[in-house]
Formats: structure tokens, C-alpha cells, sequence
């Protein structure tokens, strides 16, 4: 007891391993477990085939039928481990199957034909990726759209965000106006706003701007980030003014300043909000949901969670579509996750 | 960032950028002769406030005016004016902890829920993130990578994460067939009001305890590590150095994660109505989904309600944030005036 | 019986040994200060002795009880911190509770002891206050007190000076000295400042490397210092050290001359040596403060320097002076002198003050034939 205890206390690094330590590895590794499992899972899953996605219990890797080509036969054919009546297990390719019979031959004496029955017949396995799954979803289920409206509310929003909420942050660091101090208020109050109490309201105020239903009407709502405009006033700050001051001397109006000056400057924390922005729209299922009624204007997260609703859900495509979905996200993550684990831990500190 | 892109897309960037500085460049000089350069800052933080105003602070008042009013269009002019009615409806009750007895039965059993949920939610989630961040803080190998990894699923969308869930909890689902190795019979998860709710608190937690970890982390980190010397040269057991000295030490930072869990807990919507739906039956129904359903997915729309209800909500997370400010003044500047001359 | 015995104490991480073999003891009461350059491992075997470092190999014992294997938690020793570590949350008086709050002392007796070690460190009106709201000498004097209160058999102090400035940190060093003298405790202190060396300690401990170059009082180490190192660690100024060559090698001692074109370059220094040395390169040192410009007694070594800079602070001169081979020599004179930068000038030493070491830095000091008179100050 006293050992866990100690292990939880975080104590100065001994030279050699106790058995904290390895509790400690063992408590990572069940995290990482379950942390990644799950994804993994999902990811694995969705290169099954729909037939292997019904067995039970599954198997972990993608298993599909096993195909032999044999000369003299045109494409592939089903290999199959059969029982002879002699005793001997045989593998054997079909070519046929009426009823509960089956013609099959020896792929490598193609001449030999036998007539098996089905029972006595057994499926070869073989490690196969469906990837149909992956390519039939942009066909038979329009997710090339899904995939498109997604994409350009994420982008526009992004490129809007920064742009509104740098002029905003620009407005709040670099000049002294009257009542500077209640818009900079005003704007960090909207933090406090839980987004449901103006659900119904922002619903008739799109639909009075004839933006329901239009990817527009996702996008604008969600620009003005309050979060955004804080980070960047921040970061703002510590440009020196004399910067500014030297362009302004040298006659630069202040729309140039901004976009020739402060802007670049900025660009760290432009891409740190940059990031929060894509996977913040990425992510957005709510307010898409209320807003988005016809189905070919839904984004992904809204085409995700209409397909799972339907009575038979044709789980091969949807795990595909689940994958796609959180693709772009982990490639942020993978390369950025030192720095997004970094960053969000310092802002903690305040 | 943009220096590390290739050299077409930069090209074109800087084009794009260039034609968007000349064009608004124009009207942005004349507007600085009308106003001087001070004023100008008004010009700047215009489109945010506008944005703002349009779609949260315009909002917020025509919230308290659908709350006020009923019918079931939307147009606000063609609503009467019903004073208090929608409120009296929510609030009729025969006993306020028996959802059964209410008129709006639905809104209290998704207060029920939800108050659970958030106690369930936020308490486990709290202990799990402190406990990671505790092991997180020693000193062993890879910790970099170990941090990334139980903040990942922060970063999927709720929709994939309910997905992910939703697929291992199948009758046949991953879950299922491991017990199914070990002999026992899993049931259809979802189906049981009980076991929904539990994996509803299961799932949240998975997807969020990663960011609460880190803040917790940042904290630990900031208590100097001679610290711990000290009170161990003060014969401190390993219980008390965690209990006088880290725990105190920690206890901004705990209070910073209690407060935000909570807040985001009483709001939860996505990830639960993917994967649930509310269900079975009512089991795992939040107030956010009653906002929603009574205003869009019900065949008659009770938009003032809803209004009713995003208000009551507000107001109890105003509340709550002030109890938790508060408290956490008070714990961090510890009795004032032991200031002894 | 010893207060704390070390026996062939090694310290090794991974592949890097820290601590060479160290042999050690410390009688109760004793001042005793370990003293190094940077990284010499002085506060590593503070550490250790404290608990907070594992001993790789050899043995520690206190109050002849073996401790390796005893947590740091148990060994009834208290230790004042460079940086203080004084809990912030915490007010003054419960930052010196804590420990005895933690073995479990009843309260009264905590409240007697803090408001005891609180009145001798003049910190009665502060008990109410927290770390954050002190100056650096009032903290600095709260660590001291929460190591007192807990009334350890040996104190611990890892260079608690180092981050006060000037002034305070020779104010608080008299004060540690008092202490010293009322608790009568062992006291074990780690600088790297050989003035509070000098100043503090019954025995002064020289680490260099990881290894004990010389143990001894303060007055021994500068006398007679038993190598090259510690005679250039010990005194300040440091030690000039010269190059010479061994002439010839007598009863009367070791005849040497400097590389420089000076009739009275050449003397014999009174140390023993053997024959073989003849022809050898040695190394001369002699301290700044033995050197005069007198004129040149008999058994005295005269050199012809030039003054390259100057300093007169009144009651001292510091005489900063090249040798035509190069070679620097200072020289320390009381009072003021009537010299400028530039000028040529003749100094003097007598050889009994003068030592003779071999060229590397570890190899011992050649034996003294004669002990130099002690310079008793008038």
C-alpha cells in the first residue's frame, strides 16, 4: 500500500526498477490499450468484407476467401478445403455449384473433376482487404459530396476565422479607443454562453438570412470565435509597437500595417488557431444537424450518424466512412502532437 | 507554417494575398481619413462584433422572447405573447425528484439523467485524469509518446467516437466475442437502459479525460521537485507528501478541471446521441437532446419550450460557475489577513 | 564515538562513477565543510549521507549504525536546501510543524519547539506569514528553523548561501557560526566558496573529481596544503605557481631554478628529494601575501618582475606582475605603495615559505624538511 502510494507521490527517479515502476508500465500499457484499441478495431474492421463482418466471433484480421487462378479457366476460383470419400482432405477450387452440389477440380490436375457435396466442402482463408468498402461508398453512397461539404466549411470557416478574428485581436492590442474595453469584455463573455440557449433563436435568424440549408449557414455562425480572438490578442501583444509605429512614419496605411506587419508576425499562433479551427469545424455536429435539412448538402459527421440510424445498417461502408472521417484529425495529430500536448498543457498552467 | 508548404501553393498564396490586400486596401484608406487612426480600430473589430451580434448576442434576447411566447410557428411575429406559461409547464411537478409526476415528464427525466451523468461523468473522469497525470509526471521512458496517446480521442469527433463504441457494444461486437471466449454471454448492450447509461459515462470519459490529463500534468509539473525532498528529510510518508504537498499545490488546477468537466458534462449531446439516441426509451435522454427534440425532431415544434428549457439550462450553468469561481477565490488565496505585522 | 563514518564510498550512475572512494569521519559536534569547484560531487555526498541518494557501493554509518539501506525519511537528519524548498501553501509556522507533524508529535510540544527555534532566528513576528511574502534572508533563516525544530543529530546544509547577495550572505554566515556554537550539533556544510570554508569550518574537506584530495583544519589546509590542488583551491588570492627546474638535491633540501635571468632566481627550497629529480621540471608556489619588496635576505628567492595592473584598495595592494619568461605572479602587499603599471621591480620571498609540487595536479606536495614559522599576525 505504502509502495503504490509511493508510486502515485512521484518520487525522485531510482536507479533501479521497483515494482512501481513496472505498475506504472503496466497502467500505461492498458492505457494505450484502450486508447488506440478501439481505432484499431474500427480501422481493421472496415477493410472486411460485409460476409466476414457477420461472423461470430470474429476474427482479428481481415480474412476473405482464398482464389487460385488454374490455367485454362477464365479469373480466379474459389479455393475450398474438401473432405474426399476416400478420407483425405484435399484442397480444391470450384468451378460450379448447382444446388447442394459442387463441381470442382484440382488446380493443379484441372482435368480431374470431382462432385462434392457442399457439406463436405470447408472455406481456404486467406488475408484479404475489402476495399470495396472504401471505394463503393463514393458510388452507391454520394460520400465524395459528403466529403466536399465538409471540406469547404472546414476551410472557408478557417480562413474566415483568422481573418475576423486577427482584425478583431489587431483592434484589441494595437489601439487605445473608447470603449475598447467593453468589446474586448464583451467578447470573452460569449465564453460563458452555453451554445444551446441560442439553438432555436441562431435557427430563425439563418432562416431569415435564407442561409438554411446553405453550408453558409454552418459557416458563419461559428466564425467569430471568442477563444480565436483571445489567443491572437495575446500573442498580438508582444509585437513591439515601435514596429508599427516605424511603418505608420513611413506612411503605410493601417490595413497595410495589419496585412503586411502584424499578420505575419503572428503566423505561430495564426497556426495554432488554425488547427483548433479545422478540427472545431471538422468536429461541428449540432448546429450542422439543425441547420443542414436535405440530405445532399450533410457533412460527414451528419452522413455518419444518418446511416447508422437506418434499421440495416450496412456496417462495411459505414466503418469505411468512420475511417475516412477521422483521417485527416489523426494526421494533425500525429505530426503536431508534441506541440498541441505542449500547448494546451501551458495554458492550463493559468 | 505557410513557409513549410511547396512552392506552387506558396506562390499562389502570396497572389491571392496580394490582390485581397489592393482591393481592400482602398476603401480601408478612405475610412482612416474619416475617422484617424485610433477610431480605426473600430473598423477592425467590426466584422467579428457583427458576426457576434448576429448569431450570439441577438440570439440570447430573442431566446427569452421565444421563451415568452407560444404556437408553433417560428416566425416570432406570428407567436402570442404567453408570459410565463412555458416555464409554469416545465415546472409543474407533483414531486420534483419523481419525473413521472411532472406535466413535461420528458424535461425532468433528462434532468435526472443528466444531473447522474455529470456526477458520474465528471467524479470518475476527474480521479482516472489525476491518477494518469500522477503516473505521467514519474520519470520513465516515452512519456512523450504515452501523453499523445491518451489525449487522441480528443481530437475525434463525436460522431466517430459513438461510432467506434457503438461498433465494439454490437450483440456481436468485439466486446461480445471476448466474453464469448471467456464463456459468458454478453447482452445487447445498448438495449439495457442500465448498461447504456454506464457506457454513456464510459464513452465520454474515453473521449475527454486526455485534455483534463494534461492540464492536471502542467500542474505537477509546476511543483518543484525539491519540494518533495524536503518533505521527505521531514520524515513525510509517501501518503502525506501527496497529501500535503501535492494535493494543495494541485488544487487550482483541480478546481479549473472540476468547472469545465462540469459545464461540459450538464451539456453533453453529440457523442451520446449517436450512440444511443436518447434510448432505450428515455434511459439515457439529456437535456440538451430534449432542447433539440422538443424544437426540431418532434412533429410539433414546441419552440418556446425549447427556449424555456435553454434558459433554465443557462441559468443553472451561470449558477454553477459562480459556486465554482467562488469556491476556487477561496482556496487559493487561503484566509485573508493572516498578514501579520 | 564517530557521528557519521563513510567507508569506501562509491557512487555510480549507469556507467559514470561520481563519487570515487570516499573515507570519512565526522565526530559529533563537528563543523565540517565540503568544499569543490563545480561538479566535484560534494552536494552528490551530501546527498547521500542525507538519503536522497542511494550509496552504489561502500559503507555509511551514523552514530555507528549502518544507514545504507534506511530511508531518507528515518535517518533523524534535518537539511537546509539552496533554494530554501519551503512550502508556499503553507505559513511559516506550519512549514516548521510540518516535520514533527509528521512523526507524530503531540501539539503541544510542536507549538514549544517552533516557538523556541522561532525566537532564536528571530522569527516570532513572521510565524503568521507565507514563503512568498519573505525576503530572501528572513527564508533563508525559515529553512534553517524548520531543520532545528526537528532536532536532528546532524545538520545538513547544501550551499544555503549561494543566493543571497554579498552583504546578507557574510551576515548570515556568522549567524550559522553562532548557531554552530549554541546547538553544538554536527553541522555538515557544502559550498563552493572556500572563504566560508575557511570562515566556518572545525574541518574543511576538499573534493575534487570525486575524490578527497585533502582533509584537515583550516589553518592546515593553508599551510601545509598536501598537493597542487588544494594549495591553488585554499587562499585568496590563489597561489602563484611557477616553473622551475631542479638544480640538485641535498640535505638541506631541493635546489631550484626559475626559468628567469636573475642571479637570485635560483634557491634551495627546504623539502625532501631524491636524487633522481635532478634535471626534472617542478612547480614553485608561493602565495601572494608571502611576498615582499623588501630587499632580498639571505635564504630568500629575489625575481625581476613588470607590473601589468595595479590595484590599491587602501588598506591592501594587489600587485599584478608578468616574469620575463611570461609567467604571472601576484603579489598581495599591506598598504599602499608608491609603484605604476609598466615599471620593473624586484620581489622577494623567503624559501621556507615557498612549496615544491610535481608537474600534475594530484601528485603529492614534496615533504617539508622544516615547518615554516607561523605568520602570527601582530
Amino acid at each position: 500500500m505504502v509502495d503504490l502510494v509511493r508510486m502515485l507521490a512521484g518520487t525522485r527517479g531510482h536507479r533501479r526498477l521497483d515494482w512501481t515502476d513496472w505498475l506504472s508500465y503496466a497502467y500505461l500499457l492498458l492505457g494505450l490499450v484502450l486508447m488506440f484499441g478501439p481505432v484499431l478495431w474500427l480501422v481493421l474492421s472496415s477493410f472486411k468484407s460485409a460476409a466476414a463482418l457477420n461472423e461470430f466471433p470474429p476474427r482479428l484480421l481481415p480474412y476473405g476467401q482464398a482464389s487460385v487462378t488454374v490455367p485454362g479457366h477464365p479469373g480466379p476460383l474459389p479455393l475450398f478445403r474438401v473432405k474426399l470419400p476416400d478420407g483425405s482432405t484435399r484442397q480444391l477450387a470450384e468451378l460450379r455449384r448447382i444446388g447442394i452440389q459442387a463441381t470442382m477440380i484440382d488446380p493443379e490436375r484441372p482435368e480431374e473433376e470431382f462432385k462434392v457435396n457442399i457439406r463436405d466442402r470447408e472455406r481456404v482463408r486467406a488475408f484479404h482487404l475489402a476495399l470495396e468498402n472504401y471505394t463503393e461508398i463514393f458510388g452507391k453512397f454520394a460520400f465524395g459530396r459528403f466529403l466536399w461539404n465538409s471540406v469547404f466549411i472546414t476551410v472557408v470557416a478557417t480562413l474566415i476565422t483568422l481573418l475576423f478574428n486577427a482584425m478583431a485581436a489587431f483592434a484589441l492590442s494595437k489601439y487605445r479607443f473608447e470603449g475598447q474595453k467593453w468589446v474586448f469584455l464583451l467578447i470573452i463573455s460569449t465564453l460563458m454562453i452555453p451554445p444551446t440557449i441560442i439553438l432555436v433563436p441562431n435557427f430563425l435568424v439563418v432562416s431569415k438570412l435564407s442561409l438554411l440549408n446553405s453550408l453558409w449557414g454552418v459557416i458563419w455562425p461559428a466564425v467569430a470565435t471568442p477563444t480565436g480572438v483571445f489567443l491572437l490578442r495575446q500573442y498580438m501583444l508582444t509585437i513591439p509597437d515601435e514596429l508599427i509605429d516605424a511603418a505608420r512614419m513611413d506612411h503605410a496605411s493601417e490595413w497595410r500595417i495589419f496585412w503586411r506587419i502584424v499578420l505575419p508576425l503572428s503566423a505561430p499562433a495564426l497556426a495554432v488557431l488554425a488547427i483548433f479551427s479545422v478540427i472545431w469545424r471538422w468536429n461541428d455536429f449540432l448546429w450542422p444537424l439543425v441547420v443542414l435539412s436535405r440530405t445532399e448538402n450533410f457533412t460527414l459527421q451528419l452522413a455518419l450518424n444518418s446511416f447508422q440510424g437506418e434499421l440495416t445498417t450496412q456496417w462495411n461502408y459505414l466503418l469505411a466512412m468512420t475511417v475516412l472521417t477521422l483521417f485527416p484529425v489523426t494526421i494533425v495529430f500525429a505530426f503536431l502532437q508534441r506541440y498541441i500536448t505542449a500547448g494546451i498543457a501551458s495554458a492550463g498552467v493559468k | 507554417m505557410l513557409a513549410s508548404s511547396r512552392l506552387p501553393l506558396r506562390a499562389l498564396a502570396v497572389a491571392i494575398a496580394t490582390v485581397a490586400l489592393n482591393a481592400v486596401e482602398l476603401p480601408m484608406r478612405a475610412l482612416q481619413r474619416l475617422l484617424g487612426v485610433p477610431r480605426i480600430g473600430w473598423v477592425f473589430v467590426t466584422p467579428n462584433l457583427v458576426v457576434l451580434g448576429l448569431f450570439t448576442f441577438l440570439p440570447i434576447v430573442i431566446d427569452f422572447y421565444y421563451a415568452f411566447t407560444g404556437g408553433v410557428q417560428l416566425d416570432l411575429r406570428a407567436r402570442p405573447f404567453t408570459g410565463w406559461e412555458n416555464l409554469q409547464t416545465l415546472f409543474e411537478c407533483g414531486s420534483y425528484l419523481d419525473p413521472s409526476t411532472c406535466r413535461k415528464d420528458l424535461f425532468w427525466r433528462a434532468v435526472h439523467n443528466t444531473a447522474w451523468f455529470a456526477l458520474l461523468q465528471v467524479g470518475l473522469m476527474v480521479v482516472l485524469s489525476l491518477v494518469t497525470a500522477l503516473v505521467l509526471n514519474r520519470k520513465i521512458l516515452g512519456r512523450g509518446f504515452f501523453r499523445g496517446v491518451f489525449f487522441y480521442p480528443v481530437l475525434l469527433s463525436p460522431v466517430v467516437v459513438a461510432l467506434i463504441w457503438k461498433w465494439i457494444l454490437q450483440r456481436e461486437g468485439l466486446l461480445n466475442a471476448m466474453l464469448h471466449s471467456a464463456g459468458i454471454a454478453g447482452p445487447v448492450w445498448l438495449n439495457e437502459p442500465g448498461w447504456a447509461f454506464s457506457w454513456s459515462v464510459f464513452v465520454s470519459i474515453w473521449a475527454h479525460m486526455g485534455f483534463y490529463t494534461l492540464i492536471l500534468l502542467a500542474g505537477l509539473q509546476a511543483i518543484p521537485a525539491d519540494l518533495y525532498e524536503a518533505a521527505e528529510m521531514d520524515s513525510a510518508s509517501p501518503w502525506r507528501r501527496f497529501y500535503r504537498i501535492t494535493l494543495p499545490l494541485l488544487m487550482p488546477n483541480l478546481l479549473v478541471v472540476l468547472v469545465l468537466a462540469v459545464i461540459r458534462a450538464v451539456q453533453m449531446f453529440d457523442e451520446i446521441f449517436v450512440l444511443t439516441g436518447g434510448g432505450p426509451g428515455s434511459a439515457t435522454l439529456f437535456i440538451v437532446q430534449f432542447i433539440y427534440q422538443t424544437a426540431f425532431a418532434e412533429s410539433i415544434r414546441l419552440y418556446g419550450l425549447a427556449a424555456a428549457a435553454s434558459l433554465v439550462l443557462a441559468t443553472t450553468l451561470l449558477a454553477l460557475t459562480v459556486v465554482q469561481l467562488r469556491i476556487s477565490r477561496q482556496g487559493l488565496s487561503g484566509k485573508a489577513g493572516r498578514d501579520d505585522g | 564515538m564517530a557521528s557519521l563514518e563513510l567507508k569506501r564510498v562509491v557512487k555510480r550512475y549507469a556507467t559514470t562513477t561520481v563519487i570515487h572512494g570516499v573515507d570519512l569521519t565526522v565526530r559529533d559536534g563537528e563543523f565540517v565543510v565540503f568544499v569543490g569547484p563545480s561538479g566535484c560531487g560534494k552536494s552528490t555526498l551530501l546527498r547521500m549521507i542525507s538519503g536522497l541518494e542511494s550509496v552504489t557501493e561502500g559503507d555509511l554509518w551514523l552514530d555507528g549504525r549502518r544507514v545504507n539501506d534506511v530511508s531518507a525519511a528515518q535517518r533523524g537528519l534535518a537539511m537546509v536546501f539552496q533554494s530554501y524548498a519551503l512550502y508556499p501553501h503553507m505559513t511559516v509556522y506550519q512549514n516548521m510543524a510540518f516535520g514533527l507533524e509528521n512523526i507524530r508529535t503531540p501539539r503541544s510540544q510542536i507549538d514549544t519547539k517552533v516557538n523556541d527555534a522561532a525566537r532564536l532566528l528571530r522569527l516570532e513576528a513572521l510565524l503568521g506569514r507565507r514563503p512568498t511574502q519573505l525576503s530572501g534572508g528572513q527564508r533563508q533563516r525559515v529553512a534553517i528553523g524548520r531543520a532545528i525544530v526537528r532536532e536532528p543529530t546532524i545538520f545538513l546544509f547544501d550551499e544555503p548561501l549561494s543566493n543571497l547577495d554579498a552583504e546578507l550572505r557574510v551576515q548570515m554566515r556568522t549567524e550559522i557560526t553562532a548557531l554552530h556554537q549554541r546547538l553544538k550539533t554536527t553541522m555538515i556544510y557544502v559550498t563552493h566558496d572556500q572563504v566560508e570554508a575557511m570562515t566556518m569550518a572545525d574541518k574543511i574537506v576538499v573534493l575534487n573529481a570525486g575524490r578527497v584530495e585533502q582533509i584537515g583544519a583550516p589553518l592546515d589546509l593553508y599551510n601545509a596544503p598536501r598537493n597542487k590542488f588544494v594549495a591553488g583551491f585554499i587562499g585568496s588570492p590563489r597561489m602563484n605557481f611557477l616553473s622551475v627546474r631542479v638544480t640538485g638535491v641535498g640535505p638541506d633540501g631541493v635546489g631550484v631554478m626559475t626559468d628567469a635571468n636573475s642571479p637570485r632566481a635560483a634557491a634551495t627550497i627546504p623539502v625532501r628529494g631524491e636524487s633522481g629529480l635532478v634535471g626534472q621540471a617542478a612547480v614553485l608556489g608561493i602565495r601572494p601575501e608571502h611576498i615582499h619588496l623588501r630587499r632580498a635576505e639571505p635564504d630568500e628567492l629575489a625575481l625581476t618582475v613588470m607590473i601589468e595592473l595595479l590595484e590599491q584598495l587602501g588598506s591592501t595592494s594587489f600587485l599584478y606582475c608578468v616574469l620575463p619568461s611570461g609567467e604571472k605572479l601576484t603579489v598581495q602587499l599591506a598598504g599602499q605603495i608608491d609603484k605604476e603599471a609598466g615599471e620593473q621591480i624586484e620581489v622577494c620571498f623567503a624559501t621556507i615559505d615557498a612549496h615544491l609540487f610535481a608537474k600534475t595536479e594530484s601528485e603529492p606536495a614534496f615533504e617539508r624538511l622544516k615547518t615554516p614559522a607561523v605568520h602570527v599576525a601582530a
